[in-house]
């Protein structure tokens, strides 16, 4: 079958590899109808997440249909048409069975090295690093999906993929970036970032009670974006500044909540900016953490800080303090997939929840380089690519 | 929760307070091999399986250790690993008790064939396609607690081990810890020795109990080996 495998820095190519196979009774084959590149896939591209290997299959935001199921799936039938979680739980341990999926025990067979660096084990993400479990990545053709049996949604024939591939990734971890906010009626909640998992992070927080949403990037599309369907107010962080703004926006109060959708890659100005970029490239520091400077001393005395971006190691000179006197709250982590898509998908049925706008670019498999680089650059106003294998 | 089955057979006060240490340590399980560190572990076994006597013998066998560890011919692998599990104690002893499960686990172990109530006889695989064999005997066992086993006179590896399951507090399981320790003979046979249980035995039980773990809660065991990639 056709592949993304990583190469390298900046360097994804579609290769030849074997089709997947059945390792274990709860796996499942899953034949691809689209995969999508989320905006963290690109800290792999960029070669910023550690343990990525030469060949790697990478990408875990996909959907398609049913081709092969193991002896120990018996929900599941050949045909079914399903979207996939990105993080993978078993569903038997005390985390999923306590609805945290990410947290899993038993999901990665490389815990050690989670363990030495973390202390402790999380769950696996498909092609997202070795560290993160080693599973191949969903950009391809095929993927076997352990643990089938719990956590994927069965969905109905008669909606579009683009209608239902983003509760696989960009919707739940929006979702519970607003939902981690504790929300109460009249809330101000900030939003660093407007791709994808921002934009739904916004409709997330009015969904749940917020009055006012505020959403901060650079790019004019993803703020219109922002604007058009989040109905968020937007700040351009390289026209004003943004903790001046929030404050000014917020009868300077500050937000009540403030969510990160930016991660280890954000961007900033002036010299900070020029401080992380350089300690990030000499290997000095892992995470460029300025997102979280900010959110730190934009938010209001007694807010919340939501973390949905990715980190991956450490970070340099954080504002401990602002946020110890302030008595801010950090709330984080890779998202509980499985908690929320059902409830999800039962919205986009409703019709409460069109989640295609975020769609820039459907590519055919063969062009992900391409769709790599113009993401990575936003070129051609790119927000989203599927790609269709 | 401390156990003192071998008082009855002790003959003098010194000896039962002796057991009761050994008995407490393990129970109570904070650093075990701290408190190990001038006995062996077998040593220790036996004591808390027959008497304070027995005790008197092991620490005659660590003096030999000592004698080897100074000359330099190598060292025992001393390891401790506790992990939770989201089963009953009972469910985890039924399974390991069965000594013969063991391998499905452990993948240091080739076969364990287990003769009769106490003795099995234990294969390991060592690098170059070549096995290393021992018997074994259960020293203690205690229903859904607590089993203890070692070696037997003649073993290629010399080795002892305790398994110990205890309820975890709240609805978490159980805890299951585990205390090993080999004592490789000397020569051609203690290099392979060393590679059989890695340069992190530490890494390595942990790995194990974490594949215990998967295979009691999750009913198999998570791999990625014989997947698909690019790698060329
Ligand atoms: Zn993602
Ligand atoms: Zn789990």
């Amino acid at each position: 079958m056709k592949a993304v495998c990583w190469n390298g820095a900046n360097d994804v190519r579609v290769q030849s590899v074997p089709d997947p196979t059945i390792l274990n009774p709860r796996d499942a084959i899953i034949k691809i109808t689209s995969t999508a590149i989320c905006g963290s896939d690109l800290h792999i591209y960029g070669g910023y997440i550690p343990t990525v290997q030469q060949g790697d299959i990478i990408g875990h935001e996909f959907m398609g249909e049913v081709v092969e199921v193991g002896k120990g799936v018996n929900n599941l039938k050949i045909g079914d048409r399903v979207v996939v979680p990105s993080t993978i739980g078993c569903g038997n341990c005390h985390y999923c069975q306590g609805d945290m999926w990410s947290l899993c025990d038993n999901s990665n067979p490389n815990g050690w090295i989670q363990e030495k660096l973390f202390g402790n084990i999380t769950s696996a993400i498909y092609g997202y690093s070795h560290m993160l479990g080693g599973y191949a990545g969903a950009q391809a053709e095929y993927i076997r999906v352990p643990f089938a049996d719990v956590g994927v949604v069965k969905v109905p024939p008669d909606l579009p993929d683009e209608m239902l591939l983003f509760i696989s990734d960009a919707i739940p971890t929006g979702y519970m970036g607003a939902e981690l906010c504790d929300i109460q009626p009249g809330d101000t909640v900030a939003v660093w970032g407007c791709g994808a998992v921002g934009q739904f992070a916004m409709i997330s927080a009015y969904m749940m009670g917020a009055e006012k949403v505020i959403g901060i990037d650079r790019f004019p599309e993803r703020l219109e974006m922002a604007k058009k369907f989040a109905k968020a107010e937007v700040i351009n962080y390289e026209e004003v500044n943004a903790g001046e703004a929030l404050k000014e926006m917020t009868g300077g109060r500050g937000p009540d909540a403030c969510i990160d959708a930016v991660g280890l890659e954000a961007h900033g100005v002036g010299l900070e900016d020029f401080y992380d970029q350089t300690k990030q490239k000499l290997k000095l520091e892992t995470d460029r953490p300025h997102v979280l400077r900010e959110m730190m001393v934009a938010c209001r005395k007694g807010g919340t800080l939501s973390i949905m971006g990715v980190y991956g190691g450490f970070v340099d000179k954080i504002p401990l303090g602002a946020a110890f006197n302030k008595g801010l709250t950090f709330r984080m982590g890779q998202m509980h997939g499985q908690k929320y898509m059902h409830s999800l998908l039962q919205m986009i049925l409703d019709g409460k929840l069109d989640p295609s706008f975020v769609v820039t670019h459907q590519l055919p498999l063969e062009q992900a380089p391409h769709a790599y680089n113009i993401f990575q650059q936003k070129k051609d106003n790119c927000i989203k690519v599927v790609l269709k294998p | 929760m401390t156990s003192t089955s071998g008082n009855k057979q002790s003959t003098s006060q010194t000896e039962a307070s002796e057991v009761e240490r050994w008995a407490s340590l393990i129970g109570g399980g904070a650093m075990v091999l701290m408190g190990l560190r001038q006995g062996s572990l077998r040593g220790a076994l036996t004591a808390l399986a027959g008497g304070g006597l027995v005790y008197q013998g092991a620490t005659k066998q660590s003096t030999i250790q000592k004698a080897q560890e100074v000359i330099g011919i190598n060292q025992p692998i001393k390891v401790e690993k506790t992990v939770t599990i989201n089963k009953s104690a009972e469910e985890l002893y039924r399974f390991w008790h069965d000594f013969e499960n063991l391998p499905t686990f452990m993948k240091h172990l080739k076969s364990v064939k287990v003769h009769n109530e106490k003795r099995s006889h234990w294969i390991a695989n060592a690098p170059l396609d070549n096995t290393v064999e021992w018997d074994a005997d259960i020293l203690e066992d205690r229903e859904n607690e607590f089993i203890s086993w070692a070696s037997v006179e003649g073993a290629d590896i010399d080795n002892s081990g305790f398994v110990r399951f205890k309820k975890a507090p709240g609805d978490r399981g159980t805890e299951v810890k585990v205390v090993l320790e080999y004592n490789p003979p000397g020569g051609a046979l203690a290099a392979t020795v060393a590679k059989l249980f890695g340069e992190e035995p530490e890494q390595q039980i942990g790995d194990e109990l974490r594949r215990f773990k998967m295979l009691m809660e999750a009913g198999e065991i998570s791999t990625t080996e014989g997947q698909t990639s690019g790698r060329k």
